[in-house]
């Protein structure tokens, strides 16, 4: 008889779902799939509004990549009114820009993932948890509290609070950069990186320990997008849409992100509120890809930057063909990589001779009826698509957060790790975390994605062909 | 010897909200190792447990009721916590997530699943949990001991009001939180 395990409420995670895993009349897994359970309707919702709402709207998505959305609107409706922000509010959003991934990255790495790569997969679930790596490792758990701090400071710092400021609006940014705050952020920059590496030290060195979960958390071949430089670098503000294949191969290069919708689909399944976007000369499934940190890595050129492109040759080194990096359980490893890339960014930009240039805002009334912003939010491609009526109303939106880019990848990285990890119908709580830990692996934000955000939870289900529940999982 | 004092139960939820009222109070940085010794976190996003536990003493409600599930949990919620606290301006108006009650649900459904997209558009509903009518603030659900609005509430203000509550007075916020 098949069954079916639920995991509910996926933890540690930013978001709402749930986890079921469809064993087939051997007592073998299946299939495994990701519900996402939350619904909140933006791309509907704000119609109607004036674009120049859009930024403060929108932003009001994800509380943990509020500067993402605010950008990439920010950049739509730049789109919209057709001008070309001064260099110096470039700049300056690039700067605000590496704050939220510094403190979006350490989130992820330290107060959600580090207990399973620190305190273990199996370890006590009423441990593993970031006051229970306060408890055993109190130097790295402050350390990770005082980075994720850093990154938000330079949000503060900048723009004025922590979350959901104003200061990014459309034409380029409220007000310049002042000395002070440069010097703070500069003067921050050295132990930031300090902890970097040694977290990177760490990861090295727990490595070993983890050849299964590196085996099987979502190791296969797909596509990878990404925007890069014009040069081919990394770029997690601008530049164009690149796709790689597993071995590396450029499939399409710098295509004209504003013209996504030639290259990307969305499909939708019955069971996930959380939509399948596909490559389209692909097709749906075929066309599965990969975004985010792991994604940018494998399709970057380089870096750009000292430390961060030293750590890049160490990364490439995990792909022995010279392909692309294909478990993405080294996305964690992607992560800390792109922290040093980030902060090596920012000293620069800080120190170029121009910081405090005041011109920072173009101004602008709408001279196009459609636009369409594009960045690379700490989980992948950001995309915002308006499009306004006479009076500068929203009538129409589309969202594609980079969090839904992953879905198909999610799934099929869960049903790898179920199949390797839950045998029969008895459900070991190791086992189910595992499952779990794979989706943490992509830091996946549900609330963005669904355009909603919701509890970091997970059920798994064991149901049976006829989809009855036999057995649920739940930790109490 | 005296015995350790007692952990306080506290317990965090996220319905119809962004995260960042959550991400304000890990704003509070390295005052999360201080009140780690005064608090047991027995439910929320930053911990593994998968069941709403009894007799908690704090919880602090993030987002407003949208669907099916979030009026169940709060109910559930509502039964065990000793002191609920809507956090946040979701929990206490319904603030962005309730700019959806000028748009019926099928609209809002179909803009998303049946407009835009691209393959097997239809609107999904196989074991996840339908929207209700409309989004609503908590107390419009359930009662509510302590309203701390701000979108999100600063940080110094989530550990004051953290603070007071530990200590076992419920805090008069008067002026010092705003909307927004
Ligand atoms: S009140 Fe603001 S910060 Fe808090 S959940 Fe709602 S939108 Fe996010």
């Amino acid at each position: 008889m098949s069954k079916t395990i639920t995991i509910d409420p996926v933890t540690r995670i930013e978001g709402h779902s749930k986890i079921t895993i469809q064993l087939n009349d051997q007592g073998q897994v299946d299939e495994a799939r990701f519900h996402v359970t939350q619904f909140r309707g933006f791309e509907k919702f704000t119609e109607g509004r004036p674009y120049y709402e859009m930024p403060g709207i929108t932003a009001r998505i994800c509380g943990i990549c509020p500067i993402s959305h605010l950008l990439a609107s920010a950049k739509a409706c730049d789109d919209l009114l057709g001008v070309r922000i001064p260099a110096a509010a470039d700049r300056a959003r690039r700067i605000l820009h590496m704050g939220q991934t510094v403190q979006s990255h350490a989130l992820s790495f330290f107060h959600l993932s580090a207990p399973d790569i620190l305190l273990g997969m199996d370890a006590d679930p009423a441990k593993r948890h970031v006051l229970g790596l306060a408890q055993a490792h109190p130097e790295i758990a402050k350390e990770g509290i005082w980075l994720r701090m850093f990154g938000q400071q330079v949000i503060e710092w900048l723009a004025g609070r922590r979350i959901h400021p104003a200061w990014v609006v459309p034409g380029g940014v409220a007000t310049p950069l002042t000395a002070e705050v440069r010097d703070k952020i500069l003067e921050g920059i050295p132990r930031a990186i300090e902890i970097t590496q040694r977290a990177l030290e760490l990861w090295h060195g727990v490595l070993g320990e983890f050849k299964e979960e590196v085996a099987t958390f979502g190791n296969f071949p797909t596509h990878f997008l990404s925007l890069t430089a014009p040069d081919g670098g990394l770029d997690l503000y601008d530049g164009n849409l690149r796709l790689r294949d597993a071995q590396r191969g450029i499939v399409a290069d710098q295509l004209d992100p504003t013209a996504y919708d030639e290259h990307i689909g969305e499909a939708v399944e019955p069971w996930s509120y959380l939509k399948m976007p596909f490559y389209r000369p692909q097709g749906y499934p075929e066309g599965i890809y990969r975004v985010g940190p792991l994604a940018r890595l494998n399709n970057a050129d380089h870096c750009g930057t000292e430390l961060a492109d030293k750590e890049l040759a160490e990364f490439r080194k995990l792909s022995a063909n010279g392909g692309a990096v294909l478990s993405s359980f080294h996305y964690h490893y992607a992560r800390l990589i792109e922290i040093l890339y980030c902060l090596e960014t920012a000293r620069e930009l800080l120190n170029h001779p121009d910081c405090l240039d005041t011109n920072v805002r173009a101004v602008a009334q709408p001279s196009r009826r459609e636009g369409v912003g594009v960045a690379e939010a700490p989980r992948g491609t950001l995309i915002h698509h308006y499009r306004i009526n006479d009076g500068g109303q929203i009538a129409w939106a589309n969202l594609i957060i980079a969090t839904g880019h992953n879905n198909m990848a999610m799934n099929r990285g869960i049903t790898q790790a179920a199949k390797k990890f839950v045998h029969g119908d008895r459900i070991e709580e190791g086992a189910l975390n595992r499952v779990e830990a794979v989706i943490r692996c992509y830091d996946p934000c549900l609330s963005c994605s669904t355009h909603a955000l919701g509890q970091m939870t997970l059920r798994l289900q064991l149901l049976d062909s006829n989809g009855n529940v036999l057995d649920e999982k739940a930790r109490a | 010897m005296n015995s350790p004092p007692e952990k306080a139960r506290i317990a965090t939820i996220w319905l119809d909200g962004c995260s960042g009222c959550h991400m304000s109070f890990l704003d509070i940085d390295h005052r999360l190792l201080e009140i780690a010794d005064r608090i047991e976190l027995v439910y929320g996003p930053l911990v593994d447990h998968k069941e709403f536990p009894e007799n908690v003493d704090v919880t602090i409600v993030e987002g407003a009721i949208t669907n099916e599930e979030d009026e169940h949990k709060i109910r559930l919620v509502r039964e065990r916590t000793k002191l609920l606290v809507a956090l946040g301006d979701c929990a206490v108006t319904g603030n962005v997530p309730s700019l959806r009650n000028s748009f019926s649900v099928d609209s809002l459904y179909s803009r998303a699943y049946i407009e835009n997209a691209a393959e097997q558009p239809a609107i999904p509903k196989e074991d996840i949990p339908p929207l209700l009518d409309r989004t609503r603030p908590l107390h419009e659900v359930v009662s509510v001991d302590l309203h701390v609005p701000g979108c999100p509430p600063h940080p110094d203000h989530i550990f004051s009001v953290l603070g007071d509550l530990l200590d076992g007075h419920i805090p008069h916020l008067g002026t010092i939180v705003r909307f927004g």
